[in-house]
């Protein structure tokens, strides 16, 4: 059984209007600014940016918060030099951020997947706008392909932190500081523009996660045989070894590191699977839903990457059929039809482009699976 | 390797200490190991051995952190100045160098190298131009001349066709943020000499803070030219050097310290000294 994380629990009560506590104020703030602060105060060493839309106001955040805190700040030449420039940092063992939007995440691929390789751990902020190309700059959730599945080449996984509140978001950005540098990786925080760019009542709760010794990190040869971070093995037999370490620390990434929050899923006959922006959707409609007697519950996946696959599972044990809803043509879908191996039918809501569904077009497409789903209907007697 | 010194024998000519003694994987004749060689005893000299954190490129000296014993970060093709940014930027006590070839600083790399030396960032900068892409088979370069024949230029360079080779450390020499410029050669004992100066002083630029530093090199490719080693330094001294000229390029380090930018700031803009 999964075990989802101690956060989860104070989301399911709903934590997107949170009860003031003595811990920290409430203020409004948006996303993008939000997840910058909470960077700060997680310690973070260095920024390195480049303008785009809906991620402009981190950029902006850092380029007047950082000096202030006499950390560097870089307007880099361009998301290439952003993404290396963060990854020279972190090769120091310095706490980095790095924050983007779609396409300037494609430009970032690259060394995504040199930084998995040679193992530095930098977190990198994905604001998802509407894509492919050019897009647009609506909020979209088109990038869960590019975030979950490799976005430069390769054989590597990447952790993937999905929020779907503000309040939740300051929160992962600790977070994913701490996987970072406890699995020597890259981490993806991944939110849209809906996210990053609205205001929302946040309480002013930081964290810095503890530093931990980095025997690895570059910082001239004194009193030690020189370090090398790099990513070429070019004897195959050598790769294949470093490949299969790397693989071995995915897998204890998807053993150890898999958080989801769940609500109204106990009774739940209709499951609706969301992430982000789009549970946020889903848990309008399900509450309609329930005032029209439809029980509907929402597992809401936090961790894309490793992705909750065991809870669907066992919440499609008990549920007459899924529902996913995304901002995309439907990519997390996929992930939803290999965990539940087609052991109930599993519809999708979306729309594109920047365009968001409506809780009244989840409800109906919840009363659609209600009805293909009705004992003695097509589906059901499968 | 370590040879006994007989009593009363000076050494006049040692391995520096930090040029690793192994068989490195550069082709007989190619400039590639006279270089590391000068960086190794420049850096000794100046005894930064300790504080470097150096940049290796893609391309043939990709494998320079086998050669040299110093923190080595790998780039990205042509990534080597952002990586060093970020790596001088949150280590400010740190001896930032990068080394690069010519395809991968004036071809993929030159939104990079342009950038860190606009912004006038405090790295030393090593330019290895052989003309060529060495690696991959000898192809045609931005700083491949024109007539020269490369495997995708079989017929010669020409300008109609494959553009004009680019002057980059000339072009980078007319940013303020560039505090000192200059071309080397290991065409022979002597021009080898002046390039380990400039190397020097191009270190010396970052440790007095002044600016961005750049020693562009001109190296031979003797089996990228098609040529024996001998053949390819007479090419280097009677053909590429009066091409791309060795000498300073530019050195603001002379002049007094100025705002990186040129012109006047704007009204209420901070002083530099300020950032």
């Amino acid at each position: 059984m999964t075990v989802s994380h101690a956060p989860v629990r104070q989301e399911a009560r709903g934590a997107a209007h949170p009860a003031p506590s003595r811990r920290g104020r409430r203020v409004l703030m948006k996303g993008n600014e939000a997840i910058a602060e909470a960077a700060i105060r997680a310690g973070c060493d260095g920024y390195f940016g480049y303008p785009i839309t809906p991620q402009a106001e981190l950029l902006e955040w850092m380029a007047r918060r950082m000096p202030e805190e006499g950390r560097p700040f870089v307007q880099a030449e361009s998301e290439l030099g952003a993404i290396n420039m963060a990854l020279g940092a972190a090769a120091t063992g310095a706490r980095v951020l790095v924050s983007s939007s779609s396409p300037g995440i494609s430009l970032m691929a690259e060394a995504m997947s040199y930084m998995a390789a040679s193992e530095v751990p930098v977190v990198l902020v994905n604001v998802m706008r509407g894509g492919p190309g050019l897009g647009s700059i609506g909020p979209s959730q088109s990038d869960y392909f590019q975030a979950t599945k490799g976005h430069g080449h390769g054989d590597y996984r990447v952790p993937v932190l999905a929020p779907a509140s503000i309040g939740e978001a300051m929160a992962l950005t600790a977070d994913a500081f701490e996987l970072a540098e406890r699995y020597r990786t890259p981490v993806m925080i991944l939110t849209d523009g809906i996210l990053g760019q609205a205001m929302e009542p946040v309480e002013l709760t930081f964290r810095e996660p503890p530093r931990i010794p980095q025997d690895w990190a570059l910082g001239g040869a004194a009193g030690r045989p020189p370090r090398v971070v790099r990513s070429l093995h070019l004897k195959p037999e050598d790769l294949e070894v470093h490949n299969r370490h790397l693989q071995a620390k995915f897998a204890a990434i998807a053993e150890r590191e898999v958080r989801f929050a769940t609500e109204h899923l106990d009774d739940a006959d209709l499951v609706v699977v969301a992430y982000g922006t789009a549970a946020r959707v889903a848990r309008s409609a399900i509450t309609r839903a329930r005032a029209d007697g439809l029980r509907a519950g929402l597992l809401r996946p936090i961790s894309l990457w490793p992705f909750p696959a065991e809870a669907v599972r066992d919440a499609a044990r008990r549920a007459r059929g899924i529902l996913v809803v995304e901002l995309s043509a439907g990519q997390m879908v996929e992930d939803v039809q290999l965990a539940v191996e087609g052991s109930v039918p599993v519809f999708f809501e979306g729309r594109t482009g920047g365009m968001v569904p409506t809780p009244g077009e989840v409800v109906g497409a919840l009363r659609r699976l209600w009805a293909t789903t009705a004992p003695g209907s097509e589906e059901a007697s499968r | 390797m370590s040879v006994a010194i007989p009593e009363g024998a000076r050494v006049v000519f040692g391995r520096p200490e930090l040029l690793v003694d192994r068989v490195n994987s550069y082709c007989p004749g190619c400039g590639h190991g006279v270089v590391h060689r000068l960086i190794a005893e420049v850096l000794g000299d100046l005894g930064l051995g300790e504080r470097t954190i150096a940049v290796a490129p893609v391309g043939c000296a990709v494998f320079a952190y086998d050669y040299l014993a110093l923190d080595f970060a790998e780039a990205p093709h042509g990534r080597a100045p952002a990586v060093a940014t970020g790596i001088r930027r949150v280590r400010p006590d740190a001896f930032v160098l990068t080394y690069q070839g010519d395809g991968d600083l004036a071809a993929i790399g030159t939104g990079e190298i342009v950038h860190a030396a606009a912004r006038g960032e405090l790295l030393t900068a090593v330019f290895v131009n052989n003309g060529i892409y060495g690696m991959t088979g000898g192809q045609m370069a931005p700083t491949t001349l024109i007539g020269q024949r490369t495997t995708s230029s079989p017929g010669g360079r020409e300008a109609s066709f494959h553009g004009y080779p680019v002057p980059m450390t000339e072009m980078l020499a007319v940013l303020p943020g560039v505090a000192y410029a200059a071309r080397g050669s290991v065409a022979d004992a002597a021009s080898i000499g002046r390039t380990k100066q400039y190397l020097r002083r191009a270190c010396e630029v970052q440790l007095e803070g002044r600016g961005f530093a750049i020693v562009e090199v001109i190296s031979n490719c003797p089996v990228g030219w098609g040529m024996t080693p001998q053949q390819s330094i007479e090419r280097l001294k009677e053909v590429v050097a009066l091409q791309y000229r060795p000498g300073v390029i530019v050195d603001r380090t002379k002049e007094p310290a100025a705002t990186p930018g040129a012109g006047p700031a704007e009204p209420g803009a901070p002083a530099a000294a300020e950032r």
